[in-house]
């Protein structure tokens, strides 16, 4: 089993790495093509800007790459973000993948506070992902934009508004949530995709 | 629906936790790490590391701890204290860090907020505050560790550096902080309502109760304290299951 964490200008990359760790999972952080083609499990983690982002991913060729991939790949937050079409973050076209839009979350009307940082519920859960997450687990979120629903949402979470708290399609995965910092239930997620 | 969180926070001076703690499983109560895994498996939702060594080593062991940390702890983790550049907060992210906070070092140059906003992110750089109401009736900001006053009223101070990209706010009431009188509900409960970012509430918390009136009344958004959960007169479990039976909204 080879997993890989792929190596790019975003922050929460040694944390990813980390909760592998802890869990027994020994991973390589990146940004080798080959290494990446050839791995068994791929992990995209994030936390940072999007154009900022998807700038540093063309510039290396990794967004080609990425899109290319046939083996489980899993998204984390801004990672999982940059799965979609496109993010209102700077107006970023994105790598395509969920055919979700990203918008920023509004407070007009209501007294939210933006960015989300917390531990908020997640319904509606489906796909061996969350195989042993009771329904209304809670998962640890800090963002400012949110993927809306869609035919690729395989959980939801609910702030201001019912948003993907994770999206599926074909072998690609991605979480808004940090499973890397949701405590043990968390780690069961990583778990299970790991096992996919 | 979001979580209200509970933060316990552990004092850090040369690598080592500093007010002695009265956990019967720890094997070593002066290591961080251990007193932060078992917190961590009580179900607390969040830790700060405060240093509060001054030595010339300080940068280098605090990062040794900050990754030895990050090795072990499955949930997110602030350090502050004496942190003033873009270089340390780079170290302590490298390290591990999820966020760092930032007090007397912003207030004296507040554009360390923006430039550590613009490089890290607004969700890492926590402002922390503290803060004390004056015989007039208003509440000041201190700066180094509570002892120097200053002229500037917390609310404004707060407002400005939340323009500038401060993510959260750790308000700490130097009028309740060791009273176990409860939190500071007004200041706390003006800055909740006028701050679009969190605020964390600190100082006072001496009982349950203290806990339910600062998320019921003061709408704050986490709930900070040490020495009561250090010395176990209030455990981490039972404040939770507390809290939910108040049918706030708490992780359990």
């Amino acid at each position: 089993m080879k997993t890989v964490i792929i190596k790019y200008n975003a922050g929460n990359i040694q944390s990813v790495l980390f909760a592998l760790n802890r869990i027994g999972i020994e991973a390589i952080v990146t940004d080798s093509p080959e290494d990446i083609i050839s791995a068994d499990k791929v992990i995209f983690p994030g936390v940072g800007e999007a154009s900022t982002a998807m700038q540093y991913l063309q510039s290396r060729q990794l967004d080609q790459l990425i899109i290319s991939l046939k083996q489980p790949v899993l998204g984390i937050c801004l990672g999982m973000q940059l799965m979609c079409k496109h993010s209102e973050e700077n107006n970023t076209n994105c790598l395509g993948i969920f055919d979700t839009p990203v918008a920023k979350f509004s407070n007009e009307n209501t007294a939210l506070k933006i960015p989300q940082i917390g531990w908020n519920q997640i319904v509606d859960l489906k796909t061996a992902l969350f195989k042993g997450v009771s329904e209304n687990a809670y998962m640890y979120f800090v963002h400012g934009y949110y993927a809306g629903l869609s035919e690729h949402t395989i959980a939801k979470a609910s702030y201001g508004l019912l948003y993907s708290a994770a999206l599926h399609k074909d072998n690609f995965y991605g979480v808004q949530f940090h499973p890397e910092k949701s405590a043990t239930i968390g780690e069961q997620i990583i778990q299970n995709f790991i096992q996919l | 629906m979001l979580a209200k969180r509970i933060i316990p926070c552990l004092d850090i001076k040369n690598g080592r936790t500093v007010k002695g703690v009265n956990f019967e499983q720890i094997r070593d109560a002066g290591d961080p790490v251990e007193l932060a895994s078992i917190y961590a498996q009580e179900g607390a939702d969040e830790l700060v590391f405060l240093d509060i060594s001054a030595t010339n080593e300080k940068r280098k062991t605090l990062s040794v701890l900050v990754n030895q940390i990050a090795h072990h702890i499955n949930i997110p983790f602030t350090v502050g204290g004496g942190i003033a550049s873009v270089e340390d907060v780079q170290v302590l992210l490298n390290s591990g860090a999820d966020k760092i906070s930032i007090n007397t070092s912003a207030f004296k140059n507040p554009s360390l907020i923006n430039q550590l906003a613009l490089e890290f992110g607004t969700q890492c750089v926590v402002l922390a505050i503290d803060t004390k109401k004056e015989a007039d009736g208003n509440w000041y900001v201190y700066l180094n560790g509570g002892t120097i006053k200053t002229n500037r009223l917390c609310l404004d101070w707060a407002k400005e550096a939340v323009n500038r990209g401060a993510g959260e706010i750790l308000l700490t009431s130097m009028n309740n902080d060791g009273t176990k009188q409860g939190f500071a509900l007004d200041i706390t409960g003006q800055l909740s309502a006028q701050l679009s970012v969190p605020v964390i509430a600190s100082g006072g918390a001496g009982s349950m109760q203290d806990f339910a009136d600062v998320f019921d009344i003061a709408k704050a958004d986490a709930a900070l304290a040490a020495s009561i959960f250090h010395f176990k007169e209030i455990g981490v479990p039972e404040l939770k299951q507390y809290l939910f039976n108040k049918g706030i909204p708490i992780r359990l």
